[in-house]
């Protein structure tokens, strides 16, 4: 496999600094929002903070990669005391919670650290983060040559075949295509 | 299509068991914007004046503020509204936290209960589906604990949870309604939801909140967080520590409370400890908070850190924000370590902070006195910790005393008798007040205290230094980047106010400067309560980003409604008209704005009949406080007018303007003021 310079965007999150004023997710979904700004559903949002407060559980995650089948795993983390699911810290849209999904299509959603043109300095839940619980971190870093990951449309569309069948779908694409 | 808002109510009736999603006229967001100033429309509309409290013909309004769920920082707060069995007179009470932008999510504005439930229900919302749920599990559940049940049964962990506990259930008067992060807790909203057998209101929503012009109005969100950036960098110098940045009262964070402890009364608003605050107690205390507190938190989309996570070990966790965590400690005598343990069982109770305390030290006070005897607390601890943890218990389940004491102080030094009035110094309108008794008679806070329709006078004051300072080098710097002011004017009036001499206290502000200034502080606190924007971060601090010239915009973009500074400041002032006609139909005069007899020990009767006057003739009202006519039309209020008059109020009501002065039924008070 031939190397090649990537630039690695990553963010750290210091879980012990969020206030839980979910402002990373109002402002992901506003960004992602069609007109962009028009807006605001934190359900819809790429970022978000399992939030229990009796509990002291302050944790942000970003949503990574669609899943089709749910995992095994039901494991449990304790850490400084506080009881965790293993759930909690995955970023999957996966069928077994309502999380990272947009609520009426049940489509996936992920996390492209508001990629744009010209592009942001960072993305913007850290620029809205004034608690820096959310620090934004560009590094380059010599990496494998990767095969093209499938556009976001495939991801869509393997989405929608997994819950409705590959022949509802076409079926729907058929009719819609209708003059 | 509509902006910022959804359109929508819900329209409970618990009597009937009914559920209606009504959509509303967008003219009256254009006259009222929202929140109070929509919901008190709808009070007045409906709420016949004879209504009391607890009939099925009251009505509880929980209200998103017109930005709630919109990109604007801060903008989440829940305005409840009723009419209080404490007062007799509107209530409104708001809470920050994460229900109201939930609330606009699942696709309503507001939800409107009226009538009771013959059982125990609470209400649930998943955006369209709306149910009346049993509750009878959760009779006598604390607030926080109830909340915490719902979500289990309902496998809802995102849902927001707006309960009451036992106080509300019971209808203590001064029972609050409770969130986990925040609290609605002023004027007996509580007992008005447990009077109608409404246990909790549950909001789950996954809608969009649209803007009318999205670019414009997040380049206005990117400006406030850059000046609330601006403001953490620079504190306010020369004024007390927890008065020097943005948000509430930063309590939670800081430990040096030697402003409350030294210049607020301790007790039943009794004795100042002008030299209690010293290193011993603030090492003690703050090894105390430190201990205690898991974490500093913040409400939906806002930066600050107002409130935070408490654990007292042996305890149940439960959060805290602002001065209740002094509110037990002072009444009591006790120490900060006491304040923080009560505050736990008060908050699962869901009762107020500020007049629980001192319905409790005036209880003791009658003990002490010999109008109330052992006899009257079967069973109550020798120590005063374990006193207030007694009492507490009673009031929260009316047994015994209890019951007379959970009718607030002013009720139940009435139902007592034998001289129990005259420890009723501290109340406004009926109503508990902060501990606070100074000297000289501020002309502002006079007012303030006075008119106020919140009765609160925490919900009223911000914008202008609470104290003149000392020197010109100081005020100059303070006036030369306040851009909030409405005008200039205000600048002068801060420039030329003197700690001593012809221009201090009481006569400087002068008159004409002291109605302009409460005029300005008000204004914003309506704009606030309107929008549902925290006044942590507009009306009450100072130098906040949220002001008179920013608002327009926001609310312009957001809405698609045009406003400018000039139309923003008549609906905010038609809102405060139209409370006070609330009010005055319900039999509010003259006689009742008052500030308690010993609020200040130097008082200007003549002066503050003036101010009194010249503050009426500002607001459009007459010399009995009553709007008039004219002022009610330009304000678009006919309905209004033609109400006022048909009952009599307006055109007749001049005759008794001038008769009472303040203080006229409290001679015996005075006696004790000075105990």
């Amino acid at each position: 496999m031939p190397k090649v310079m990537k630039k690695i965007k990553s963010i750290t999150i210091n879980a012990d600094l969020c206030n839980g004023c979910r402002a990373c997710e109002v402002i992901c979904s506003l960004f992602h929002a069609t007109p962009r700004y028009s807006s605001n559903n934190p359900a819809r949002s790429r970022i978000r903070i399992v939030r229990e407060p009796l509990r002291d559980i302050y944790l942000p995650v970003y949503a990574g990669e669609y899943t089709p089948a749910e995992c095994t795993g039901r494991d449990t983390y304790i850490i400084d005391g506080k009881k965790y699911d293993e759930c909690e810290f995955c970023r999957a849209s996966c069928p077994s919670r309502d999380l990272f999904k947009e609520p009426d299509s049940g489509l996936p959603l992920k996390c492209d650290m508001c990629e744009d043109e010209p592009p942001l300095a960072k993305p913007k839940c850290v620029e809205w983060c004034l608690n820096d619980a959310l620090i934004f971190e560009e590094r380059e870093e010599e990496v494998e040559e990767a095969e093209a990951s499938a556009p976001d449309i495939e991801i869509g569309v393997e989405a929608l075949i997994d819950k409705h069948g590959l022949q509802q779908v076409l079926d729907a694409v058929a009719r819609m295509a209708k003059p | 299509m509509r902006y910022a808002e959804t359109g929508f109510e819900l329209e409970v009736d618990l009597s009937r068991g009914s559920i209606d999603r009504v959509e509303t006229d967008p003219e009256l967001t254009k006259l009222h914007l929202g929140g109070l100033g929509t919901s008190a429309r709808i009070l007045w509309d409906r709420v016949p004046a004879e209504t009391e409290a607890f009939s099925e013909d009251n009505l509880l309004i929980f209200a998103s503020g017109l930005l709630c769920g919109t990109a604007a920082p801060g903008c989440n707060r829940t305005v409840v509204s009723t009419f209080s069995p404490q007062t007799q007179l509107l209530a409104y009470s708001m809470m920050g936290g994460f229900w109201a932008p939930e609330l606009k999510h699942a696709g309503y504005d507001k939800v409107i209960i009226r009538g009771k439930s013959p059982e125990l229900v609470y209400l649930w919302i998943h955006n369209d589906k709306v149910e009346i749920r049993d509750a009878a599990h959760l009779r006598g559940k604390g607030a926080i604990e109830t909340a915490e049940c719902i979500r289990q049964e309902l496998k809802e962990p995102n849902a927001q949870v707006a309960a009451i506990g036992l106080a509300g259930e019971n209808r203590v008067f001064y029972a609050s309604i409770e969130q986990g992060r925040s609290s609605a807790s002023r004027g007996g909203i509580g007992a008005v939801m447990g009077d109608k057998g409404l246990k909790a209101i549950v909001v789950r929503g996954t809608r969009d909140v649209n803007v009318a012009r999205p670019e414009e109005f997040m380049s206005l969100c990117d400006d406030v967080l850059k000046y609330i950036k601006y403001r953490a960098d620079h504190p306010i110098p020369g004024v007390p520590a927890i008065l020097q940045g943005l948000g509430s009262p930063q309590e939670m964070a800081i430990v040096d409370e030697q402003w409350h402890t030294t210049s607020f009364m301790w007790g039943n608003a009794r004795t100042r400890r002008k030299d209690f605050w010293t290193h011993e107690i603030e090492e003690k205390w703050r090894k105390t908070q430190e201990d205690v507190r898991t974490r500093l938190i913040g409400c939906y989309n806002c930066p600050m850190k107002c409130g935070a996570t408490i654990s007292v070990p042996g305890q149940p966790t439960y959060m805290m924000k602002c001065y209740s965590k002094l509110t037990y400690t002072m009444a009591a005598y006790s120490d900060l370590e006491f304040g923080f343990k009560i505050a736990q069982r008060a908050t699962e109770y869901g009762v107020d902070g500020f007049s629980t305390p001192q319905v409790m030290a005036f209880a003791l006070e009658l003990l002490e006195a010999g109008i109330l005897t052992d006899a009257d607390f079967p069973g109550m601890p020798a120590d005063v910790e374990g006193r207030f943890f007694w009492l507490l218990d009673r009031i929260v389940r009316r047994e015994g005393i209890g019951d007379v004491l959970a009718d607030g102080v002013y009720w139940a030094a009435r139902r007592i008798g034998k001289g129990a009035e005259r420890f009723d110094h501290n109340t406004i309108k009926k109503h508990e007040q902060l501990p606070l008794k100074l000297g000289m008679l501020n002309p502002v806070y006079y007012l303030m205290y006075a008119t106020g329709e919140k009765i609160n006078i925490t919900q009223i004051e911000g914008q202008f230094p609470q104290a003149p300072f000392p020197t010109m080098e100081e005020r100059a710097a303070f006036v030369e980047d306040w851009i909030q002011v409405p005008d200039d004017k205000f600048k002068r009036y801060l420039l030329e106010w003197e700690p001593r001499g012809e221009k201090s206290n009481p006569h400087y502000p002068s008159v004409q400067a002291s109605c302009d200034v409460v005029d300005w502080q008000e204004k914003m606190h309506y704009i606030d309560d309107a929008l549902g924007t925290c006044a942590g971060l507009s009306s009450f601090p100072l130098k906040p980003p949220y002001h008179i010239h920013n608002f327009p915009k926001f609310i312009s973009a957001g809405t698609g409604i045009d406003f400018d500074s000039s139309s923003l400041w008549k609906a905010a002032t038609r809102n405060r008209t139209l409370l006070r006609a609330i009010n005055v139909r319900r039999g509010m005069r003259r006689a009742d704005d008052k500030p308690p007899e010993d609020h200040w020990k130097k008082r200007f009767p003549e002066l503050e009949k003036t101010l009194l006057d010249e503050y009426y003739k500002l607001k459009g009202w007459d010399a009995n406080g009553i709007p008039t006519k004219e002022s009610l039309l330009d304000l678009d209020l006919a309905c209004v007018a033609e109400d006022l008059e048909q009952r009599g109020i307006l055109g007749k009501a001049n005759a008794s303007a001038q008769k009472s002065s303040p203080g006229e039924e409290a001679e015996g008070k005075k006696a004790l003021s000075h105990a």
